[in-house]
């Protein structure tokens, strides 16, 4: 698995004026197949998952991928991490399904039959075949969170950022996409408050007002968060 | 729910139209829509109507693409004819009517057959030139596509601004309408360029 290191001398991040702070002193080195990241809305879980391709840049320190500062190698970065929103909507900006695929493998490939015939594979592998052809506006929400991660898994990045996936999912498609993230022979970093899912990592992070107050294996973390929640409501 | 603006969505097929190549068929739409610009003549309008339907029936655009596109555009184009009636007569007013549908439906018979990436393959060879001026082709290509993309997004936020003010008892207010759309589509926009980049796209 690619490293993905928050160095030693501890990544902040701030907003612009530099009034808030967004993410205290964090030095992490993450290298387990499946990572979570759980805390409450705002706690800077989304801030640290945009770091790791550079869609937020520290303010001080540096973020690693496998030796490539994101700062410095942004593009080669980008081009092993894949990322997934929480919106598909503002994801998916071509009118068909198989179009926006294909907008993922414009950097990859550049025969357009060739683009036209990939894209269609990685459609059939994610189960959505009869919808190429389809608008992306006329797809359910679970369909268009699987395209939307289609299209980041087409060009097969080494890691996959998913920033709260299953967020605006019902019950089934929140499990569908939830164990194709799991599933993947990628490294996957899963920001998500489903608790379940967080469980079945291997390392799951918890992040509360900027800082990482627990971190270790999936249940354990997620215990340690249910009862943090618990004790502050009692 | 349903595309409420249907402009970018390819329907594949077999047709002449379909197999034209990119870059002529969109020279030729741009011919087209000179020639209807530029023909002071209300005998001409209903000729290039004429053609315009026969290219879409020629291509096999289905009649429901039709009927949707030019509902969405005989409302701006009714606005439009309103006000030639004002200025220059009745004869004038139908003469414009007629040449927007035309153009409307010409532009949905060549949307509904090209594939929006194949339009910007043409449009990334075409601007290629220009990259000894510091243009990046691919980024112009790429904002071009990004703009017909962003209609039907455009559209549904539009309709669920509306519902949701609705739904406040603040239909008749445009300010309580106008507002939170224009926010709205802002935001969207820059989730919309964190998506670019995350994807790679402007690197």
């Amino acid at each position: 698995m690619p490293a993905l290191t928050l160095d030693a001398a501890g990544v902040t991040v701030a907003t612009a004026d530099g009034e808030r702070v967004l993410l205290e002193p964090t030095t992490l080195s993450l290298t387990e197949r499946r990572v979570g990241v759980i805390g409450a809305n705002g706690s800077g879980k989304s801030t640290m998952a945009r770091l790791l391709n550079g869609l937020v840049t520290p303010t001080t320190g540096r973020v690693l991928v496998d030796g490539l500062d994101v700062a410095e190698h942004g593009a080669e970065v980008r081009r092993r991490v894949g990322f997934c929103f929480t919106d598909p909507a503002a994801q998916l900006v071509m009118p068909t399904c198989v179009e926006d695929v294909e907008l993922s493998l414009r950097r990859f490939e550049r025969d357009p039959a060739a683009r036209r015939r990939r894209a269609l594979e990685v459609l059939e592998r994610h189960g959505l075949a009869e919808h190429a052809h389809q608008s992306v506006h006329d797809l359910s929400g679970g369909q268009r969170q699987l395209l939307a991660l289609a299209g980041v898994l087409a060009t097969d990045p080494e890691v996959v950022v998913a920033d709260e996936p299953t967020t605006l999912l019902d019950l089934a498609n929140s499990r569908r996409v939830g164990d194709l993230l799991l599933s993947l022979p990628q490294q996957l970093v899963l920001l998500t408050h489903d608790l379940d899912l967080a469980a079945r990592c291997d390392r799951v992070l918890v992040v509360e007002h900027g800082r990482v107050v627990a971190d270790g294996p999936g249940p354990e973390s997620v215990a340690a968060y249910v009862d943090a929640v618990d004790r502050a409501h009692r | 729910m349903s595309s409420p603006f249907l402009v970018g969505v390819h329907q594949p097929g077999d047709s002449w139209v379909h197999r034209c190549p990119t870059g002529p068929k969109l020279s030729l739409l741009a011919l087209f829509s000179l020639a209807v610009v530029l023909t002071r003549s209300a005998a001409a309008a209903p000729v290039f109507l004429a053609v315009a339907l026969l290219l879409a029936a020629v291509a096999g655009v289905r009649l429901g693409t039709l009927v949707r596109a030019t509902r969405a555009i005989l409302v701006l184009a009714l606005l439009a004819s309103a006000l030639q009636w004002w200025i220059d007569g009745p004869a004038k007013a139908a003469e414009t009517l007629v040449d927007l549908v035309a153009l409307a439906l010409a532009a949905i018979t060549v949307s509904a057959t090209t594939p929006v990436n194949d339009v910007l393959d043409t449009l990334v060879r075409a601007v290629g030139p220009l990259r000894r001026v510091g243009v990046d082709p691919e980024r112009v290509a790429l904002a071009f596509s990004l703009a017909i993309g962003a209609l039907p997004g455009t559209v549904a936020l539009a309709l669920e601004t509306r519902d949701a003010a609705r739904a406040r008892g603040l239909g008749r207010h445009p300010r309580a309408y106008l507002t939170p759309f224009v926010v709205r589509v802002v935001a969207r926009a820059h989730e919309q360029g964190d998506a670019l980049a995350a994807r790679g796209l402007s690197d």
